[in-house]
């Protein structure tokens, strides 16, 4: 399997907490096994504690990649958030750029103490329609909510990823490195399915300036 | 099985602190030590995971002097030893190092220094670099995560060959960076104990034998560094502008280069940066009019080299942190080198068009910034509101004295703002210890100063003798939350284990401040009134005194009990209590229901502590036990 575009560009943004660097370590775990070069660079230390997170995922036919994607060229953003998704398009988007996102919040601080207003999620994802070329929305929380565990959001958006088509991984590469990481935990796998799943039943919403 | 512990051939996703701790293992090391800190804590952590399987001895040290000295110990005993840290730590460690440079080594003595550039998690970016080549050491920077293991398992064999402590410095894009690394063979090897070697001291009394010994060791050094397969050119041979770099810079020169598509600009990628392979820059500087420097904090490569075109009476035009074409402060990456090979060559590049930029930058600007915040179930919001409360109760406007920790937080409005300063490891106690003392010049304000439990054992304790000695007025508030939470867990010794999961006696955090002979409370933040009453009590008090704030991190042992806030008893805008729970107490669990006018728990992010019950006025917050 070859890359249409090399490197190919993913980024993966929320909030501390939302099992971002998981999601990004299943994914290079994947790319690996297919035999894709394959980076991550990601920002933690504090982000267990509120603030933005986002990882940089790279993959290449020819070699290992530099940690960060430059200004503009993300080729795919894994919302996890709504607001830090339009944070990381107003860096790293560009009208080619396929969005899935997460449509629920997780307010910040000075939100949730009244110092700020959240903007309107409709908003929020109308503006990031405007700006790229296909945005897909997965109530992936909800859909974790269900399998009785809203920790496993990020192995339903995964699975969306994993199920778009935009990204030359197999779904048994997925697989394995789930079990790889989550040995005996049976509802990873099952959230990352249910997001294969999801992400084929919706309509892209085409780019509309 | 673990990713780090596969067999030789493997190609496998790690860490480049994971990468670190395979190639140390590879070389064979028998002896690891450190304390814990951002962007270096899972080089340890690796190695202690695997620490049975391949014999090793691992230890998380109190702070990075002991550990330093602890490692350096078993280096001069003939053992292959490693001492990882972050840069911060390296000021610690650094009186040490400036003696075992002199004093030479035995077994190979690594030395890795993970820099924090922009501070994501640190409260300064330094460049380490500097110490390097301030103590005369050999210095390597990988660029990636691959070279990260390689250059750590030749460090071993550098180290041993010269006899000196080698350094390598990492950077959080290094340290914490995941790709795929390719295994080579584990080669385990039975070192005996061997002290025949001493005296290791650092040369007294023949202090300039050792001296200039050392600056051989050096000159050896550079030998092998003009032929090391670390260092490497690309491009043209004859190229007259080329980019000298090192660590990240490699990756994002080639990356600025190739999306230019500037292909006559040759690139000199260095591994070895101190000493500075003289004879393998010249040879390039040879061919060059113009030469932009790509590394990252300081211009350390850049001095290096102008010192080197200088002694040669080069002419040439130089472009770097000193131009200001890189920047000269926090962290550099692709666009930054974009932007100086265009102002080079005077071309133009953009990755998005004009009106793109602008409507991303207004909306951008528009977005609700993301605070840092303590996690929701932390125990620190609630001392803090306890302190907090205490000071109001006393009104003689109390003075607090911060430190390094999760707590550090509480200089912002997570921790309600009553920090006022934060400086280094143990530095609260330790600025206390000043203002604690100067009644004689007519300052009467009560002094806090605060410290988490690792710190407390890291830093504190020679600042806590000297208070009490010196007489100095400090009430010491230890915020005890069992582990060292920041950087992931790391046990310390007030808790039962050690790095290796051995069983180990517990260090009392009370024993320790009552064996200096300091009065000490006990209380658990998340009984709000009791503790706020204990700190308003003790701050009526002279002298040194102690209070042990004690509740286990709440991420470390998360409850998960239900939480909810019944809406028939939370009366909204009429109670009184201006939506405390959401907007005063300020954890990020609690949200307003705009539609109901009521408080609501997020489900999604509550802990399930609790804390939050106890303070609400109407009793509408719900645990189900």
């Amino acid at each position: 399997m070859r890359l249409e575009k090399d490197p190919l560009n993913l980024i993966i943004c929320g909030v501390g907490g939302q099992g971002n660097i998981l999601a990004s370590q299943i994914i290079a775990s994947a790319g690996i096994k297919d035999g894709f070069y394959v980076i991550i660079g990601e920002t933690y230390g504090a982000s267990q504690r509120g603030g933005a997170v986002m990882s940089h995922l790279r993959l290449s036919d020819e070699m290992q990649q530099g940690p960060l994607i430059p200004e503009g060229l993300s080729d795919i953003i894994l919302g996890f958030e709504p607001v830090e998704t339009l944070r990381t398009i107003h860096s790293f988007g560009n009208p080619k750029t396929k969005v899935i996102i997460n449509p629920r919040p997780i307010y910040p601080i000075e939100v949730l103490s009244g110092r700020i207003e959240y903007p309107q999620v409709e908003e929020v994802i109308d503006a990031i329609k405007k700006l790229v070329e296909v945005v897909k929305v997965v109530e992936a929380t909800k859909i974790a909510k269900g399998m009785g565990e809203t920790m496993v959001q990020n192995m339903v958006m995964v699975g969306c990823l994993a199920g778009s088509g935009w990204i030359p991984i197999r779904i048994d590469s997925f697989e394995e490195a789930i079990r790889d990481v989550f040995p005996g935990k049976e509802l990873n796998s099952k959230a990352f399915k249910a997001g294969v799943e999801r992400i084929m039943d919706i309509v892209d919403s085409d780019m509309d300036i | 099985m673990l990713n780090v512990e596969m067999d030789s051939g493997k190609t496998v996703l790690l860490m480049g602190n994971e990468a670190i701790a395979r190639g140390a293992i590879e070389a064979g090391v028998d002896f690891c030590t450190a304390y814990p800190g951002t962007p270096s804590s899972e080089i340890i952590d690796t190695l202690a995971k695997v620490a049975s399987r391949f014999s090793l001895y691992v230890e998380w040290s109190t702070n990075e002097k002991v550990a330093l000295e602890a490692a350096g110990g078993a280096s001069f005993a003939g053992l292959r030893s490693i001492c990882a840290m972050k840069h911060q730590g390296v000021n610690v460690c650094s009186d040490f190092i400036f003696s075992t440079n002199l004093a030479g080594t035995h077994g190979g003595f690594v030395l890795v220094a993970c820099d924090d550039p922009s501070a994501h998690s640190s409260t300064q970016e330094e460049d380490t670099r500097n110490f390097a080549r301030f103590a005369d050491i050999p210095l390597l920077e990988p660029s990636n995560v691959q070279e990260a293991k390689e250059m750590t398992k030749w460090a071993f064999d550098l180290s041993e060959r010269l006899k000196v402590l080698c350094m390598i410095r990492s950077v959080t894009r290094v340290s914490h960076a995941r790709g795929n690394v390719k295994l080579d063979e584990i080669k385990r090897e039975k070192r005996s104990i061997d002290l025949s070697n001493s005296p290791y001291s650092s040369g007294f009394p023949s202090i300039s034998a050792r001296h200039s010994s050392l600056h051989e060791k050096l000159d050896r050094a550079e030998e092998e560094f003009n032929r090391s397969a670390f260092n490497e050119y690309f491009g043209p041979d004859d190229a007259s502008i080329i980019i000298i770099t090192s660590g990240t810079g490699w990756m994002y020169s080639r990356e600025a280069v190739k999306i230019l598509g500037l292909d006559e600009i040759g690139i000199l990628k260095l591994g070895t940066t101190w000493p500075v392979p003289e004879k393998l820059v010249l040879t390039h500087l040879k061919h060059a009019d113009e030469v932009l420097i790509v590394e990252e904090t300081d211009s350390f490569l850049e001095q290096n080299v102008k010192v080197i075109a200088a002694e040669n009476r080069l002419k040439i035009n130089f472009y770097g942190k000193r131009s200001r074409d890189i920047g000269d402060i926090g962290e550099i990456n692709v666009d930054i080198v974009i932007n100086a090979l265009k102002r080079l060559k005077g071309i133009d590049y953009t990755a998005r068009n004009e009106e793109y930029v602008r409507i991303t930058k207004k909306l951008g600007k528009a977005l609700p910034p993301r605070m840092l915040s303590f996690c929701a179930g932390c125990p620190h919001r609630a001392s803090l509101w306890a302190i907090k409360r205490a000071i109001r109760w006393d009104g003689r406007d109390a003075y607090v004295c911060g430190d390094i920790g999760c707590y550090s937080m509480g200089i912002g409005p997570t921790g309600f703002m009553q920090l006022k300063t934060l400086h280094c490891m143990g530095a609260g106690i330790g600025v206390a210890n000043g203002l604690g003392n100067l009644r004689i010049f007519g300052f009467d304000r009560p002094i806090i100063a605060i410290a988490g439990d690792s710190t407390f054992y890291h830093a504190c304790i020679p600042a806590l003798i000297n208070a009490k000695h010196n007489g100095a007025s400090i009430l010491f508030i230890i915020l005890d939350n069992c582990t060292t939470a920041m950087t992931g867990f790391q046990p310390h010794p007030g808790v039962a284990k050690d790095a290796m999961d051995r069983l180990t006696p517990i260090i009392k955090l009370e024993d320790v401040c009552r064996g200096i002979g300091l009065q000490v409370e006990i209380s658990d933040p998340f009984e709000i009134k009791k503790t706020t009453k204990t700190i308003y009590e003790m701050l009526q008090l002279e002298g040194t005194r102690v209070i042990i704030l004690r509740r286990a991190c709440g991420i470390a042992e998360a409850k998960r009990k239900r939480v909810y806030v019944d809406q028939t008893k939370c009366i909204g805008e009429e109670c009184g209590c201006v939506r405390f729970c959401s907007r005063v107490f300020n954890c990020p669990g609690i949200m307003w229901d705009e539609r109901a006018g009521k408080a609501r728990i997020d489900e999604v992010v509550c802990n399930g502590c609790g804390a939050c019950a106890q303070l609400c006025p109407r009793d509408a917050i719900v645990v189900d036990e």
